[in-house]
């Protein structure tokens, strides 16, 4: 079986990594190529890179406030590339309860808030891939 | 009692312990801090066989300075209570600063929007959603002159949490003073300005390594010049905390920072006592309450060490680590945001018994979004409530003597100073940083702290025990975007009414400085002054300096 | 249209494919393969190695940026180590290559070694393959720069460099031991470090190994933060290109290069054969004989 490929991006200008980072380490010992993009990533980075690395999931950690921005845009590229229907689209950091309704109307499927945990993540993922594993 | 005797006592105690354990045994197998390091049942004499009072510990204002850095610390004066805060623009700012000084208070606290700490203007494409949202946004003098319009900036101190742009946003300020008729030297602040631990921790740096550390010392020499009473740098464990490391790192990497500074300074030809007084210090407050306090007593003395022993240092204010605290932002929970005044409340007391001179306590509701204003009085009561009902501030480094906390303090010292040799083995702090030293010690530990969270050998109240069903928050704080539109167009505003001629010639000679040994001081102060913007000016200085690359350590 | 077809077309996602699909070793890999190698030799493959810290991603965001920005098409491998126990990877390359991760003209791809020594994957040089049929007129390799001997890309590349820079101590002595042999062209990057002069002094010394040069590898000081130098790397890359060109050597490297790898097929094909035969023989493995009788026999009965 090949191995799951993730970006792990941090969208926008904060510099909150410690949970990108944490995660990235958890997705690596759960047997995922993690492409790790660090800081400072613009949605057109975010989505060249998800379409050039062939990635079946794009992680996205934002703690900036800026996620109505740059979350659903990042999936509009995705789109408009033909990709999107293969890529699971995930956000995490500090996102107020009422903004995830209006996220994932967007097409970000999944958003954990602070204090979920590795294994849900990882779990979730195994289970909500767009492409098979074969 | 002589040793001999001690130890026997303690054995015979330790026989009890065993019958006891045989019946009814403890909690858990192995009690520990968050770095693994063991936690004994019990601590005696015999955990500090050579105790010294008089040199170990001294006596508070007195080398080594390890129960405080005055004399009567909070019997005298309360530590500063200064609450940081950001507001999207300019004009919102200077409305809560008059406020403020209206109910009393001298010390403001400036937070800045992301662009404005990456040094991009806020109609960069890249600034895009973030204009104004954690601080308020500043783009040029004129920015500035509404910042702090009707303030008397002679009467007042001011902290600024800025870093790799540090050096504009400080001339800003002095061109602001200037325009008001406050001359330099009557100016009181702050500045962050301590890049390292931006590499290491926080990631808002914008130029390598080497011309980083110019624009420092550039800074120290021109403020001992010319801004004699301004704080020049804040060096910060804070954010090395937040970024899951623990209070032994924490300690460690904060003075190898320091150190790296110092030795910069010195070899750029200043003399350690002009410069020293002016450095200060700004540390997190974690949970485990005597472990946090036990850290700043370890700190003050280490640091104390250092400037006497290894630089020489003669002015006794250069041996004193004086610092600044804030509350753990990383401890706070989304579940049950109430408990988190709760732990702010104990991390308030480790500061306050630790000797901290100023105060940040977090609201409740930051694991959610920004806070609101009722969560910030909270916080700022809760100051308030252990300053004047707990009695802990009454009496000086009241903890002291403890065979816990004394064998404590002298266990982070040493772990701490072991970290920092190694460090030295690597070059100083900037080389560890950019081997990537520094980041994996930090990362390997906020890993193991997730996974004892995940386990459950950590337990965080609310998180993974006792938790209950939520409803979501309501009333969280947020921006208008309307902030991001008004400020490019104040922006666009700006560039046809100023002088352009005369903001190209101060950016070309503010070029031709960052490429010579010139301090660029008074070269970006008169770019500044003819109105260039806070990015136009960063550009020139990545022109020629590049830009820092982040090592990955995951 | 099929996967092949869409690459040869120039369609991003399709390469994106196909890499995968390659690097999986997935149902019709070898097929897009055959389709698709006629195109390998349009593109010029550039091999990026050294020690670990040396700055080498770095410098290839900035040797890319400068020929993108002329026009051309270029192609990024970047390899990073795989892990043992987990079979996971932290590809991390694109996080210093910020100036070109979002070009049009670029094209990015990091690969785990997924078990494969020698500084490489297993299918770098076919992914290069899809790159140079996508239409990429320049590839640049990097190895996983670990510090051990990467020396499987001077086999793939058309130019090697390899980057030292000073302050690496041990390592870059190791590096010297044994594989100094393999650059075609030098850069000490971190120029404006402490220590860059002496290293560029002993590079150029190491160099005198040898008498008879027909290419005397240059030597180049640069320094990638700020972009000082990379013209001159580039020069000199182009300076070997040429001279690769005009004496026929291009044509033998890559007449070695096609024997070599179409001798890792042959034995990977074979090596898997053989794991299939001795699998098959578990009974006899049991009797008292030993493994060299038990290997003429195999070799007599399915070889000769």
């Amino acid at each position: 079986m090949r191995p799951i490929r993730i970006l792990v991006a941090k969208p926008g200008l904060d510099g909150h990594d410690r949970g990108a980072k944490v995660l990235a380490r958890a997705f690596r010992d759960a047997g995922m190529e993690v492409i790790y993009t660090g800081l400072r990533q613009t949605p057109e980075m975010i989505a060249a890179a998800a379409i050039q690395e062939d990635v079946d999931v794009v992680a996205m950690s934002i703690l900036s406030g800026a996620h109505m921005h740059l979350l659903p845009r990042v999936v509009r590229l995705l789109k408009d590339e033909g990709v999107y229907d293969d890529i699971l689209v995930l956000g995490g950091g500090v996102i107020p309860k009422e903004d995830i309704p209006l996220l994932k109307e967007a097409g970000i499927q999944e958003i954990f808030t602070p204090g979920a945990t590795t294994a849900e993540v990882i779990e979730y993922i195994q289970n909500n891939l767009k492409r098979a594993l074969g | 009692m002589s040793g001999k005797d001690m130890q026997d006592s303690f054995n015979r105690w330790q026989e009890l312990v065993n019958k006891t354990l045989s019946r009814f045994p403890e909690q858990k197998e192995r009690y520990a801090f968050d770095s693994g390091a063991c936690v004994e049942r019990l601590y005696t004499p015999l955990d500090a066989p050579d105790f010294d009072y008089e040199q170990d510990l001294g006596y508070p204002g007195q080398y080594p300075f390890t129960r405080g850095v005055q004399p009567t610390m909070y019997r005298g004066k309360h530590w500063t209570m200064r609450m940081y805060a950001g507001f999207a623009t300019a004009a919102e700012s200077n409305k809560r600063y008059k406020y403020l000084i209206e109910q009393g208070s001298m010390g403001l606290s400036v937070a800045f929007d992301l662009p404005t700490q990456m040094g991009y203007d806020s109609d960069d494409p890249i600034s895009m959603g973030e204009v104004g949202k954690v601080g308020v946004a500043i783009d040029s003098l004129a920015d500035m002159e509404i910042l702090f319009g009707g303030i008397p900036l002679d009467k007042v101190s001011t902290s600024m949490t800025i870093n790799a742009p540090a050096p504009v946003l400080l001339a800003m300020y002095i061109a602001v003073a200037e325009k008001q008729g406050v001359p330099a030297d009557k100016l009181n602040g702050t500045i962050q300005n301590d890049i390292l631990k931006e590499y290491i921790a926080r990631g808002t740096y914008i130029f390598p390594v080497k011309p980083s550390m110019r624009l420092i010392t550039n800074i120290f020499e021109y403020c001992s010049k010319h801004v004699p009473r301004w704080n020049t740098i804040s060096i910060s464990g804070y954010h090395i905390r937040e970024a899951g490391s623990t209070a032994v790192q924490e300690v460690a990497f904060t003075l190898a920072d320091g150190i790296a500074y110092v030795q910069a300074a010195i070899d750029a030809g200043q003399s350690i006592d002009d410069f020293a007084p002016r450095l200060s210090f700004f540390f997190n407050a974690h949970n485990n309450l005597l472990e946090e306090v036990s850290k700043y007593r370890a700190a003050r003395r280490l640091w104390a060490k250092i400037m006497k022993e290894r630089f020489g240092a003669k002015d006794p204010k250069s041996w004193q680590l004086k610092f600044h605290t804030q509350t753990a932002g990383c401890t706070l929970t989304a579940q049950q945001p109430d408990n988190n005044i709760v732990r702010v409340a104990i991390q308030t007391l480790a500061a306050v018994l630790g000797g901290t001179q100023s105060l940040h306590t977090n609201s409740r509701d930051e694991a959610l979004a920004l806070p609101t204003e009722e969560s910030v009085m909270i916080a700022l009561r809760t100051q308030q409530i252990v300053a004047n009902e707990s009695g802990v501030a009454d009496s000086v480094d009241p903890l002291a003597g403890s065979y816990y906390i004394e064998s404590l303090t002298t266990s982070i010292e040493n772990e701490a100073a072991k970290l920092i040799a190694r460090i030295d083995d690597l070059g100083g702090a900037p080389a560890a940083i950019e081997k990537g030293f520094i980041q994996q010690e930090i990362m390997d530990a906020a890993y193991k702290y997730q996974k004892d969270i995940e386990d459950g050998g950590k337990i965080i109240v609310g998180l993974n025990k006792y938790q209950i069903k939520e409803e979501p928050p309501k009333g969280l704080l947020r921006v208008d975007p309307a902030v991001e539109n008004a400020q490019k167009e104040r922006i666009a505003r700006l560039k046809e009414k100023r002088d352009n001629a005369l903001v190209g010639e101060t950016l070309k000679n503010l070029e031709k400085a960052c490429k010579s040994n010139e301090n660029v001081m008074p070269y970006i102060l008169e770019a500044v002054k003819a109105y260039a913007t806070l990015g136009e000016i960063c550009n020139i200085m990545r022109g020629v300096f590049g830009e820092y690359k982040q090592n990955v350590i995951i | 249209m099929e996967l092949a077809a869409r690459v040869l077309d120039g369609d991003k996602t399709a390469c994106a494919r196909l890499i995968s699909l390659v690097e999986n070793e997935s149902p019709g890999y070898t097929d897009a393969l055959k389709a698709l190698y006629h195109r390998a030799d349009d593109t010029y493959v550039i091999g990026i190695t050294g020690p670990p810290g040396a700055g080498k991603s770095t410098l290839t965001d900035k040797l890319v940026k400068l020929l993108a920005d002329s026009g051309e098409r270029v192609g990024v491998l970047a390899i990073d180590p795989t892990s043992p126990f987990s079979r996971g990877a932290i590809l991390g390359d694109r996080i210093r290559m910020a100036a070109v991760s979002g070009n049009p003209n670029v094209f990015i791809r990091s690969m785990g070694s997924r078990g494969h020594l020698g500084g490489l994957s297993k299918h770098t040089a076919n992914a290069a393959v899809v790159l140079s049929a996508y239409g990429c007129s320049y590839i640049f390799v990097e190895t996983v720069g670990v510090g051990q001997s990467e020396i499987d890309i001077a086999g793939m590349a058309d130019t090697t460099v390899m980057v030292l820079a000073p302050g690496l101590g041990d390592d870059i002595q190791a590096i010297k031991a044994g594989v100094m042999e393999i650059g075609d062209a030098f850069a000490i990057n971190k120029a404006d470090k402490e220590g860059a002069g002496k290293t560029y002094r002993e590079t150029l010394a190491s160099l005198d190994f040898k008498t008879d040069w027909d290419f005397k590898p240059p030597v180049c000081q640069t320094a990638a933060e700020t972009g000082e130098g990379v013209e001159k790397l580039l020069e000199n890359i182009m300076a070997h290109k040429t001279y690769l060109y005009n004496s026929g050597e291009l044509n033998a490297k890559r007449a070695r290069r096609k024997a070599a790898h179409m001798r890792d097929i042959v034995r990977d094909r074979l090596t898997r054969r053989i794991e299939r035969l001795i699998a098959s023989k578990a009974d006899v493995l049991e009797n008292g004989a030993d493994p060299y009788t038990l290997a003429d026999e195999l070799i007599k009965e399915r070889f000769q």
